[in-house]
């Protein structure tokens, strides 16, 4: 007798999009082009990997860094480059105060240097353009998403795409310089003047529900834990289907 | 070894308890669950073994909980990264409820999965012996709802994402059927010692 496991609920439908396990299981070394700096906080690393498997918009890659000793500590990071033939991909940092990966990285690291990774990882959180798309991140969320917003534009995709970023101040909003109408940010601590400060509320998110694009959207909420479990439930609360919303947590 | 220029890491002290690739979170307990958590009542909650099993049986709170308990105390270690040291569950050994349901010999592997729909493959045999549990305490309270709570599976030698949050069955099968981050690329069986992360590992 030959049992078939059917699960409960359509949450466990495969992930869209199949990983190719073979290419991105495999350790390769990427070497650093460029740093650009984002924020006080935060900078994007531009990575050179020849043998890069190309990936889709949201998904991430895990990354290691070798002491001499042969320590090592590898971290997961999302890719914030769009999907492209130029043998680079980019990601975004956050500096985290001691952090043993994000302190090297911010402190040390200059072109030239080369770190170990393999990926993408995770086809989940992936959005390969098919269907409305509407974004929620904070901090350093917002890399994932903008890899979405940026393969959007490169590809003048009609379909439509909305993001709202939660930031502490106009200072921390990283990418800053390239959001643009799809793009509603939210200050939690500071503000430019006569915008007002506070947390993101169902306010915000009303108006971009009430738009009920054809197939309805497909939510895409990153961050802390903290932001995931409040955006989240904005959303549910908003009549957003639970099944329709992914979640990328960074622990 | 491809040595990282300038990196050294914090200062370490060796750390036998640490599989490799780890590192310790020290009280920190990250979440990482790709859904939103579910808020579900101990009334709501149920638990069924069914699938190449003698007796299918469902469970409800009240029935689990009169069970004999067992207590799982020890190291959990997930696959982004961080391991956590002398945690403490409460809970059901899963051998309690296979007695009940009586496994077929021709069982060979388990799907679990949760009142959400999320699914973990698992051989069977990672399942007896007195190494899963159902879990609904962690350090004396209750398992907190983004956790897995009211009760999640806990398979502590392997990586955690097979320990399904808010658990809700285990069905098993005469073969392996991956689950949802098998889909996605992650290793069939999860042994943090062998850094069993991804497929092909
Ligand atoms: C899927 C995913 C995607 C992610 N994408 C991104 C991204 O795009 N951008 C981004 O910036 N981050 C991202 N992250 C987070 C990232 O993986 C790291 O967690 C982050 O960069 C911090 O790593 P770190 O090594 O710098 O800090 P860690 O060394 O891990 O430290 C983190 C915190 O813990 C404390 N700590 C931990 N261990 C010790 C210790 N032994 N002694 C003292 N203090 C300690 C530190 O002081 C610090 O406050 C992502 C995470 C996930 C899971």
């Amino acid at each position: 007798m030959t049992t078939t496991f059917t699960p409960p609920s359509r949450f466990a439908v495969p992930g869209r999009i199949a990983v190719n396990g073979q290419v991105a299981a495999a350790w390769q070394t990427a070497t650093l082009t460029e740093i650009r700096r984002e924020t006080p906080r935060a900078a994007t690393f531009r990575l050179a990997v020849p043998r890069w498997a190309g990936h889709l918009p949201g998904q991430h890659l895990m990354l290691r860094l070798t002491a001499p000793d042969g320590y090592v500590a590898q971290r997961h990071y999302s890719i914030a480059s769009a999907p492209d033939d130029s043998g680079h991909i980019e990601l975004t940092l956050d500096h985290v105060p001691d952090g043993e990966v994000s302190s090297w990285f911010h402190t040390l690291a200059r072109p030239g240097d080369t770190v170990e990774l393999r990926g993408p990882l995770s086809g989940f959180f992936a959005w390969p353009g098919d269907r409305p798309a509407l974004l929620l991140g904070a901090g350093s969320g917002v890399v994932p998403l903008m890899s979405m917003v940026r393969h959007h534009r490169a590809r003048g995709l009609e379909m439509p795409l909305r993001m709202l970023v939660s930031a502490r101040g106009p200072e921390d909003l990283i990418y800053a310089r390239e959001l643009g109408a799809e793009t509603t940010a939210v200050f939690t601590r500071s503000a430019p003047r006569g915008v007002p400060v506070g947390r993101l509320a169902a306010a915000h998110l009303a108006p971009l529900l009430s738009e009920r694009p054809g197939g309805g959207w497909e939510a895409y909420v990153c961050g802390s834990n903290g932001f995931a479990e409040h955006a989240s439930r904005l959303l549910v609360e908003a009549g957003q289907p639970v099944e329709r919303i992914r979640i990328e947590r960074f622990g | 070894m491809n040595v990282t220029r300038g990196f050294t890491g914090r200062p370490r002290v060796v750390n036998p308890g640490l599989p490799p690739g780890q590192y310790d979170a020290g009280d920190d307990w990250p979440v990482l669950s790709a859904e939103v958590t579910p808020r579900i009542a101990p009334a709501d909650w149920s638990f069924r073994v069914d699938g190449l099993v003698e007796r299918p049986l469902t469970w409800r709170w009240d029935e689990a909980r009169a069970l004999p308990g067992s207590a799982y105390a020890g190291d959990i270690h997930c696959v982004t990264g961080w391991s956590k040291f002398g945690v403490r569950f409460g809970g059901v050994s899963l051998d309690t409820f296979f007695e009940a349901v009586r496994p077929r010999a021709t069982a060979t592997h388990a799907v679990a999965y949760s009142h959400t729909g999320y699914t973990a493959n698992l051989p069977l045999a990672d399942l007896t012996g007195g190494r899963a549990w159902i879990a609904w305490e962690f350090d004396g309270e209750p398992l907190a709802p983004e956790h897995g709570g009211p009760a999640r599976l806990l398979v502590p030698h392997l990586y955690f994402w097979k320990s399904t949050k808010w658990i809700a069955g285990i069905t098993l099968l005469d073969h392996d059927e991956p689950g949802f981050w098998e889909q996605n690329g992650y290793h069939e069986r999860g042994n943090p010692w062998e850094e069993q992360r991804y497929s092909g590992d």
